[in-house]
């Protein structure tokens, strides 16, 4: 039997004491809701009503011709409200808020969607919402930080560290140990101390359960090969859980190859051979680390991927060989969003598009009447900087000149 | 003897001793020896070396600007070893090990705590390491003869401090008040009520931390706690008016 909170060999809850009695309510209250069967059915109609679950499953015939191979279909967790498969989490971990009574909501971010989606969840509940992003994020993801703040949301740019998602991790707890009277901090990913990789895990779970459904009903059978993009590993766990049991699915992670894994300038924990185990940000996992134990800087085109740690849930199912890892560089990732645009009209977020990359590269081997399934975390409207300045786009650039302009006079 | 003897045969002697902190390598290990030295000619009576780590969590921006430039300076764990040995050889006061676990489990748990023992060192404090957690090193730290400083926080509930004494040894780090290193403390009746609570709970001596930044400070604790904590004030200090000024200012506070 493992130790509570444990996954295998990771995981844990490494907290400092100011937060035990904080943890411990948060525990019983996640345990309590796991146990009623009227708080999920309260999230899922939350879900449907407020948000656009169930996401559709897409069948995407070009790339699925393009390629040749395998039939494609693409789980689109792009069609949430907020953009995102962030919302998910958000508003299962809202309703656990108001159980408490807590009236102030804290979260860090990296692309800045789980802090638009958490702006969101805070302003429809009405709590108070300040949000920590590293500020080279706030640089790369702006229209995210113009509607976090247009939400009602405090953004406040990290300068400590790298300036970037373990930062603002960071400044997080700091801030939720002075304030843990009022306020829950609302993890993103399934990281952290338990039990959040637990609790975001299940929240993320609808994902999976309905894509289970949905290809079963599109395709009549399990599909051979499930990818997902992995940063903290929220979507990636949400989408696998619901083939895990499933022993003939094979589940692939990709994390971000960045300049490529042989680098050094990366954030692929699993797929490359830079990470070892340590315990940082409050639980045990493999990190992107010296041989003093100090975290590394990390490379990514994606914010959201661009981060030291991953789930103490997949890399215990890393290590027992479930599920395996592959990285995308960053220029793969430019390619794959350039063709996913333009053969089905889809705009994946930069995160979703690592995904892409490895379906795509794996495709074509397999027959016809087989199904992959990719998980569209995010739609790419967020990345329209980015993108327009990979893309080189001159009528972009011409454009941001003139409004430079307009605003200078 | 144990050290929460030492503490209690030296506060027979004084109404409070002061234990003070720097991070090794902030702003050089020049200047820690130069601090250090300064320290203890003014009757510091225990002195928290923080090995500097990447992600101090608990730690506000004073600190982490210091963890963080030290390390961007280069310094690595294997310095601070070395200097933390030659300061336990040089001067005859408990010096402890503050740190954060991945310090410690990168190292090797063992071979860290072994390395302690062997260089002098009395005690740690390791803030993000609960018991829960902590069943190896807890076990060879009482093995060893060091001591594993357990901390209390005002969230603590009564029954909750039982435990952590129980784990603990040489003496218990009360916290003062919620949030991160270096801002003011209000030393209300809250705050009384508080240390009433940590020294019901426990025989160990009572040291207090977090926001403790000058005479007054001190004068509150004493007859209250049996330590005052000098932590950021300090390392602002050096950074503000150099090393020249912690003489003076450690003397002058009791």
């Amino acid at each position: 039997m493992n130790k509570p909170g444990y996954f295998g060999q990771w995981g844990g809850a490494f907290i400092p004491e100011v937060l035990y009695e904080t943890f411990k309510e948060l525990r019983e209250i996640f345990e309590k809701a796991q146990q009623d069967p009227a708080f999920w059915q309260e999230y899922a109609n939350l879900m449907s009503s407020y948000s656009c679950r169930p996401t559709p499953l897409t069948h995407a015939e070009n790339l699925s011709r393009h390629f040749g191979g395998a039939q494609i279909y693409i789980k689109r967790e792009d069609l949430n409200h907020t953009g995102a498969h962030k919302a998910n989490n958000v508003m299962g971990q809202g309703l656990l808020v108001k159980k408490m009574g807590k009236k102030r909501v804290i979260a860090e971010t990296g692309a800045g969607q789980h802090g638009v989606a958490t702006a969101t969840m805070a302003a429809k509940f009405g709590f108070d919402c300040t949000i920590y992003m590293g500020e080279e994020d706030v640089h790369r993801q702006r229209p995210n930080v113009f509607w976090m703040e247009k939400l009602g949301a405090t953004v406040v740019p990290v300068t400590t560290g790298s300036k970037t998602l373990k930062d603002a991790i960071n400044e997080a707890f700091r801030d939720w140990v002075a304030n843990m009277d009022t306020t829950h901090y609302v993890m993103g990913t399934v990281c952290g101390p338990h039990p959040f990789p637990a609790m975001v895990a299940w929240f993320q779970s609808i994902i999976g359960l309905e894509a289970r459904e949905q290809i079963m009903t599109a395709f009549g059978r399990m599909p051979s090969r499930v990818y997902a993009c992995v940063g903290g590993g929220s979507n990636a766990m949400g989408i696998f859980q619901g083939f895990l049991d499933d022993g003939e699915v094979e589940l692939i992670g990709v994390e971000a190859g960045g300049k490529g894994i042989n680098t050094g300038q990366h954030a692929a924990r699993l797929a490359s051979k830079d990470a070892s185990p340590g315990v940082a940000q409050g639980y045990k996992t493999m990190f992107l680390q010296d041989n003093d134990g100090q975290m590394l800087d990390t490379h990514s085109v994606a914010a959201g991927l661009d981060y030291i740690g991953v789930s103490p849930l997949l890399t215990d199912l890393w290590e027992k060989g479930r599920v395996r890892f592959e990285a995308a560089t960053d220029q793969e990732v430019m390619a794959a969003l350039d063709l996913t645009i333009k053969k089905e009209g889809i705009i994946p977020a930069l995160e979703s598009t690592h995904a892409f990359v490895q379906a795509f590269k794996e495709a074509g081997s397999l027959p016809a009447d087989q199904a992959i399934i990719i998980n569209q975390s995010g739609r790419g409207d967020k990345d329209i900087f980015t993108i327009a300045h990979a893309f080189n786009d001159p009528s972009w650039k011409e454009f941001i000149r003139s409004k430079g302009e307009e605003y200078a006079s | 003897m144990l050290l929460n003897e030492k503490i209690k045969a030296a506060r027979a002697k004084k109404d409070i001793l002061l234990m003070t902190h720097l991070v090794i390598g902030y702003p050089s290990l020049d200047d820690n020896r130069k601090t250090i030295k300064q320290m203890v000619e003014n009757g510091v009576d225990i002195i928290e070396l923080q090995i500097p780590f990447s992600e101090p969590m608990a730690d506000g921006p004073m600190i982490i600007k210091a963890n963080q430039e030290a390390i961007a300076k280069g310094i690595k764990v294997r310095q601070c070893l070395d200097f933390a040995a030659e300061m336990t050889s040089t001067y005859d006061i408990p010096f402890l090990f503050m740190t954060y676990y991945n310090i410690l489990y990168k190292y090797g748990v063992a071979e860290f705590l072994a390395k302690a023992k062997e260089i002098g060192i009395t005690g740690f404090i390791v803030p993000d390491l609960p018991p829960e957690e902590g069943a190896e090193y807890l076990g060879l730290t009482h093995e060893l003869g060091l001591f594993p400083i357990q901390i209390f926080a005002p969230t603590s509930s009564d029954g909750r401090m039982k435990t952590l004494a129980g784990h603990g040894g040489g003496f218990i780090y009360c916290v003062a008040r919620r949030g991160v290193t270096g801002s003011r403390t209000n030393f209300d009746q809250s705050f009384d009520d508080y240390l009433a609570r940590c020294r019901k709970a426990t025989d160990l001596p009572l040291a207090v931390g977090f926001g403790i930044s000058c005479k007054d400070d001190v004068d509150i604790l004493t007859g209250k706690a049996d330590i005052a904590v000098i932590g950021t004030a300090t390392i602002k200090l050096v950074e503000e008016k150099g090393v020249e000024a912690v003489g003076s200012f450690i003397a002058g506070l009791r």
